[in-house]
């Protein structure tokens, strides 16, 4: 549909609008050469050319709604996904939000040269009006290009937590009736329920009498550290499973006297060694020398 | 072995294992069921000759302050009366959810299960 440039009944954002409805096909020719998707779409041209229509119909359907500067208005919703993954590779290849961005900003300059070509005089109020309606809109483009970005990174930073707390708490069975769990890092209370589970999991399912949570990875104790400890071995407790605290460095055993933290009702060991020492001794299990029978003899 | 028979019947059976009376508590236990439960096991204590108490909670989904208080208490007064209490098969999910309310019931004694309390009784009898 054709509107005429000079019509003053039109508003500024429904020239642009149409502008863009209008001259789709060479915007997206000039925007496929801009950095921004050319560095996207290495493999073909054609397929980096959908790609700016695509943006062009979401602009000028956001146009059409007068929505120029809400980044929420639904216009966008079909070009989220497509915008996510471009930024998404973007971020791969090692550029940061701000070059990003200035990418973006980069798609203004052709578009705006097109739009200023459709009037015969350049300096009438409503042709600047319509250039400063078009700027607007690119902007709001720009926002939601960035916040496509950070919800992708929000998610990446998620997932990776999830895994953090899946891959760093096994559960390992030392010796008939006696589990181990080897803590690596800080423990927050997150991982401390993580662990405290997956511990209570293992405790039935090994029908274990002995639970020994070694802490030689966890770089420092505070009293919070220490009260995820003394829960876990609580509810050890309650299960039914004797737990023992073992891998104590000098260190630490300095700053949780020093903190005054008392750990009096947990059972605690210098190694790991010494803790399963301590189980197996509680179980009647004697573990000794095979040579030592032989050279009795 | 004398039985004597409960002046009201219980809602909760309590069973008499030789001289190990075995309570098992299922699914969710009302204040007044506890409280009744409290009462036929100290008198089942007092009148005949149990030494040992196993409270087996391996049916039961939730354990609030007051079912958690009235165990502490049966513990006490089956110790009073010279009985050893364990408190068995507690769930993981009960377990997480006791000590995160403070609850550790530090008195008491627990095994993982039933066999595993009965050979803790039967251990420390000897």
């Amino acid at each position: 549909m054709r509107v005429p440039e000079q019509d003053a009944a039109a508003s500024a954002p429904q020239v642009v609008s149409a502008f863009l409805e209008r001259r789709k096909e060479q915007i997206a020719q000039r925007w496929a050469d801009a950095p921004l998707f050319r560095s996207v779409f290495t493999v073909s041209r054609d397929e980096a050319v959908e790609a700016c229509k695509a943006v062009v119909e979401a602009l000028s359907d956001v146009a059409v709604g007068g929505r120029l500067e809400d980044i929420a208005a639904p216009g966008f919703a079909p070009v989220r996904d497509q915008l996510g993954r471009m930024t998404q590779t973007r971020t791969r290849t090692g550029s940061t939000p701000a070059q990003i961005a200035d990418e973006v900003a980069g798609l203004r300059v052709p578009a705006v040269d097109l739009l200023r070509e459709e009037f015969a005089d350049p300096a009438t109020p409503q042709a600047q009006e319509c250039v400063m309606a078009l700027t607007l809109l690119l902007g709001t483009l720009r926002l939601v290009v960035m916040e496509t970005a950070l919800d992708a990174n929000a998610e990446l930073i998620e997932r990776q937590r999830q895994q953090l707390l899946e891959v760093a708490t096994p559960v390992i069975k030392l010796w008939e009736g006696t589990v181990a769990v080897p803590l690596i890092g800080t423990l927050d209370s997150a991982r401390s329920q993580v662990v405290m589970e997956s511990l209570l999991e293992a405790i039935v399912d090994q029908r274990a009498r002995y639970a020994i949570l070694d802490i030689t990875g966890v770089p420092t104790v505070d009293s919070l550290v220490a009260q995820h400890l003394m829960k876990t071995v609580a509810a050890a407790r309650l299960m039914g499973a004797e737990c023992i605290v073992s891998g104590i460095r000098p260190a630490i055993a300095q700053t949780i006297v020093q903190l005054g933290i008392d750990l009096g009702s947990v059972l605690t060991r210098a190694s790991l060694s010494d803790a399963l020492a301590y189980a197996l001794g509680k179980q009647g299990i004697e573990v000794s020398r095979a040579d030592a029978g032989a050279s009795a003899r | 072995m004398n039985q004597p028979t409960p002046a009201q019947p219980s809602q909760v059976p309590v069973l008499a294992l030789g001289d190990v009376l075995l309570v098992s508590l299922q699914g969710e236990l009302h204040d007044g069921m506890a409280e009744q439960l409290q009462h036929d096991i100290t008198n089942r204590i007092a009148t005949s000759r149990v030494t040992g108490v196993v409270l087996d909670i391996s049916g039961v989904d939730i354990v609030d302050s007051f079912l958690g208080r009235v165990l502490a208490e049966i513990a006490s007064t089956a110790g009073l009366l010279a009985a050893r209490t364990v408190l068995a098969g507690m769930r993981p999910a009960v377990a997480i959810t006791l000590v995160e309310l403070g609850l550790t019931l530090p008195g008491l004694v627990t095994a993982l299960d039933v066999d595993r309390a009965m050979e803790l009784l039967s251990q420390r009898g000897s």
